[in-house]
């Protein structure tokens, strides 16, 4: 019976440490900080100067070789599109990596903003993905390879931004689709993305995202009642590249106005935190468990003959 | 088959004929020992097999569009909601569902309750299916289905909660052939894998566990990446991955009394006496267990609102959504199984069950479809993406009787192999063999 205990034992433990030893490195990876790189580059976009002219779109739609939109981009329409039953504005698609929509705001009148990727310090889009398709460059662009990724569009559903879009009409080659940060034409050699470099209103700066921080605090300081006292995206879910200055409350103009400074990654730690606990105790709790339930039976059966063999091994507790 | 029973046909039980002189082959076992005009007449008798028939009809042509054409054929391609039904339903309904098998296998195996031996191998299916129709059901959605291996071999991300759940549920579906190998051992009659599967057993078992504890959790733990978006009632960032593995509990019991209901009432002819005297026995000792789960479900759930404070929004229309599930999903089947347990009214306790089973999957389904997104708008998917979930749980369903008719799950196969080629020296009834090594995990053979 126990040399039967003992090899059971034996294989549990060995199943407990093969599976130990797959999950070593999640944990490693998973833990400490990150706070983005020293010198990341950054865009602040100031809502106060957007005229809504579209020529970001543009200009994003020749660099990124995107297919021709169905209204040209001149046409200020687009701005009273509204879908799902009126409740949402256009956003990001597989055909445009930014857009601009048009807030009607009851002090400021109409403001634009501009939706693009934000290119968070602390990505959830590259952390939620399980081939390690996203890169966060040194520069600062959140880039993606398209050639791992398996189409589980997780990051779709990490981005708080809802940014990344899925070229939902291919079969054979399906991706997901987002602004880059036109890092591999211009960002890699030190040139400003096509939007910033294109709009004439100098409504985008681009620099690095610490000297932005101090511009924008600046403009704030400066124009006492031109500017909510709020930087949108120096501290927002753990700092983005791309960050914001509005007249109006964020809300108004379609930001969330509470995501929080934690990056999403933090929300996920402790989970990851407790597999490697999971996978050293649980053996030999549950190996533990078996043995206890079956010295149970034993312990039956002992005295089971005990009856029948009258005081033979009645010493044993 | 009811009929044919009543015509004095057998189904296959053993490796020999009722009259002792031939063995069936493979192509008879897998007829069950019918003619083939036979098979194919009970077959046509079934009405339930003329509604597969129109379910494939429009159902296969629809998948076989989907991969011609992409995902944006058959959904709305949404980019607010990544995940439909495909994983909504499929994946994160079956894999709860799909928890019987760790659950009965711990309690056979690890506690030693071999009183619910003859219950053990249906939870083992049940758990192996539901895990191969979540991978299924995964592959249809996937954009690139046939990068799945990517994870294991190509390009790693061991920091996301999916990497996890890819290796748990990958490896977990080999833990469950394993398990539900012996039966297959059986019916083709190779006692040696049976008796190796035997030897890990206990390896299996614990595995099992652990991979199961994970990976539930995990799928809990991947709505920790989209705090913002699901409706905090149904989100607690500290719990989720707890709620998800505690309800996983309840649901796979719950799940095994539906299926073996389903299985009395309309398969009683493949059950043997220590099946169908058993179950209403067996269903209560689930019922019980179930209902522990689900009270420790509805405490740590209502811990999740006092927790973040999210009393105020039990007020709102999301809340007595919430209120709704908790109250059908959970508290109504507790007070169902509190009855039931007391005066053994089995009848209840299968109600009770079904229950559950609702409760839970509409939990995963607010989760991750109904309450997703709330500040955004509700997506309500497109049809051919209901038509596709309906079809894959429809060939679900189809393999699931497929093995069932088939392999030793609700019946005991009769003779071992020794046993019969004992018998055929010996030219007597076959003989008891006591003390095999094959052991108590399988029913009794004499």
């Amino acid at each position: 019976m126990s040399g039967i205990s003992r090899r059971r034992f034996l294989a549990a433990s060995v199943a407990g440490c093969t599976a130990t030893a797959l999950a070593g490195p999640r944990k490693a990876l998973a833990s400490g900080s990150f706070t983005g790189y020293p010198d990341s580059m950054g865009v602040l976009v100031d809502l106060t100067r957007c005229i809504g002219c579209r020529s970001c779109e543009a200009a994003c739609n020749k660099e990124q070789q995107l297919p021709a939109p169905d209204r040209p981009f001149d046409d200020k329409s687009v701005f009273d599109e509204t879908f799902h039953g009126g409740t949402q504005k256009r956003r990001t698609d597989e055909n445009a990596y930014t857009v601009v929509n048009r807030y009607d705001t009851k002090d400021a009148g109409p403001v634009y903003r501009k939706v693009q990727c934000n290119h968070c310090s602390e990505p959830a889009c590259l952390s939620s993905c399980f081939v390690n398709a996203y890169t966060k460059t040194p520069e600062g662009a959140v880039i993606y390879k398209g050639n791992v990724c398996v189409g589980c569009r997780t990051c779709m559903v990490a981005c708080p931004f809802h940014v990344p879009a899925y070229s939902y009409s291919s079969a054979i080659d399906p991706v997901v689709k987002k602004c880059i940060f036109c890092y591999e034409t211009r960002l890699k050699k030190g040139l400003p993305p096509a939007c910033v470099d294109i709009c004439p209103q100098e409504a985008l700066t681009f620099g690095k995202r610490k000297d932005l921080i101090k511009i924008g605090q600046q403009r704030i300081q400066t124009n006492p009642g031109r500017y909510v006292n709020h930087l949108y995206g120096e501290k927002e879910l753990g700092g983005t590249s791309w960050m914001y200055l509005s007249s109006v409350p964020f809300e108004e103009v379609g930001f969330d106005p509470t995501p929080g400074n934690e990056p999403i990654i933090n929300h996920v730690k402790d989970f990851l935190g407790t597999v490697p606990m999971v996978l050293a105790i649980w053996p030999a709790m549950f190996t533990g468990f078996h043995l206890l339930a079956k010295k149970q039976a034993d312990h039956d059966d002992h005295e089971h003959d005990a009856e029948k063999q009258h005081g033979d091994e009645g010493g044993e507790q | 088959m009811k009929s044919l029973i009543g015509w004095g046909v057998k189904p296959v039980d053993s490796h020999v004929n009722e009259k002792n002189d031939k063995q069936w082959s493979l192509v008879q076992k897998l007829f069950l020992g019918l003619t083939p005009g036979q098979y194919l007449g009970q077959a046509l008798r079934n009405p339930f097999n003329w509604i597969l028939g129109i379910i494939f009809a429009v159902g296969l042509p629809l998948i076989v569009y989907r991969f011609l054409f992409g995902l944006g054929a058959v959904t709305h391609a949404s980019n607010d909601y990544p995940w439909g039904l495909f994983l909504g339903f499929g994946l994160f309904v079956m894999v709860p569902l799909s928890a019987s098998g760790f659950l009965l296998g711990t309690t056979v195996e690890i506690f030693g309750r071999h009183d619910f031996e003859p219950i053990e191998r249906l939870a083992l299916l049940n758990g192996l299916l539901g895990y191969l129709f979540a991978v299924v059901y995964l592959l249809v959605d996937l954009g690139q289905p046939w990068r799945l291996p990517y994870p294991m071999f190509v390009s790693f991300g061991p920091a996301a909660v999916l990497f996890l759940v890819a290796w748990h549920v990958a490896t977990y579906l080999s833990v469950q052939v394993a398990e539900v190998s012996v039966a297959f051992f059986e019916w083709i009659g190779w006692l040696g894998g049976k008796r190796f599967i035997r030897r890990i057993a206990i390896g299996l078992t614990v595995s099992g566990i652990i991979l199961s504890t994970l990976h539930q959790g995990a799928l809990g733990a991947l709505f920790n990446y989209a705090p913002g978006k699901v409706h905090p009632l149904w989100f607690s960032s500290p719990f989720q991955w707890i709620h998800f593995f505690c309800s996983a509990i309840p649901a796979g019991l719950c799940m095994v009394i539906v299926v073996s209901t389903i299985i009395k009432k309309t398969m009683a002819w493949r059950c043997d006496s220590n099946f169908i005297d058993n179950l209403d026995r067996l269903t209560l000792g689930l019922a019980k267990g179930a209902s522990m789960g689900l009270i420790t479900y509805l405490v740590i759930k209502f811990i999740g609102v006092a927790h973040d404070n999210e009393w105020a929004y039990l007020a709102t229309g999301w809340g007595a959504w919430f209120l709704f599930e908790m109250a059908v999903g959970v508290v109504l089947p507790i007070m169902l199984f509190a009855y039931a347990v007391r005066h053994q009214a089995v009848k209840l306790a299968r109600i009770g069950a079904v229950f559950t089973v609702f409760g839970i999957a509409l939990n995963r389904l607010n989760t991750a479809l109904i309450a997703f997104n709330w500040q955004l708008y509700q997506e309500i998917p497109h049809v051919f993406e209901v038509i596709i979930a309906i079809t894959l749980f429809a060939i679900y369903v189809v393999v699931y009787r497929f093995l069932l008719y088939r392999l030793p799950i609700l019946y005991s196969w009769k003779a071992l192999p020794e046993e019969a080629f004992a018998a055929e020296a010996a030219k007597a009834a076959p003989v008891k063999i006591s003390g095999s090594p094959v052991g108590a995990m399988y029913r009794k053979i004499d």
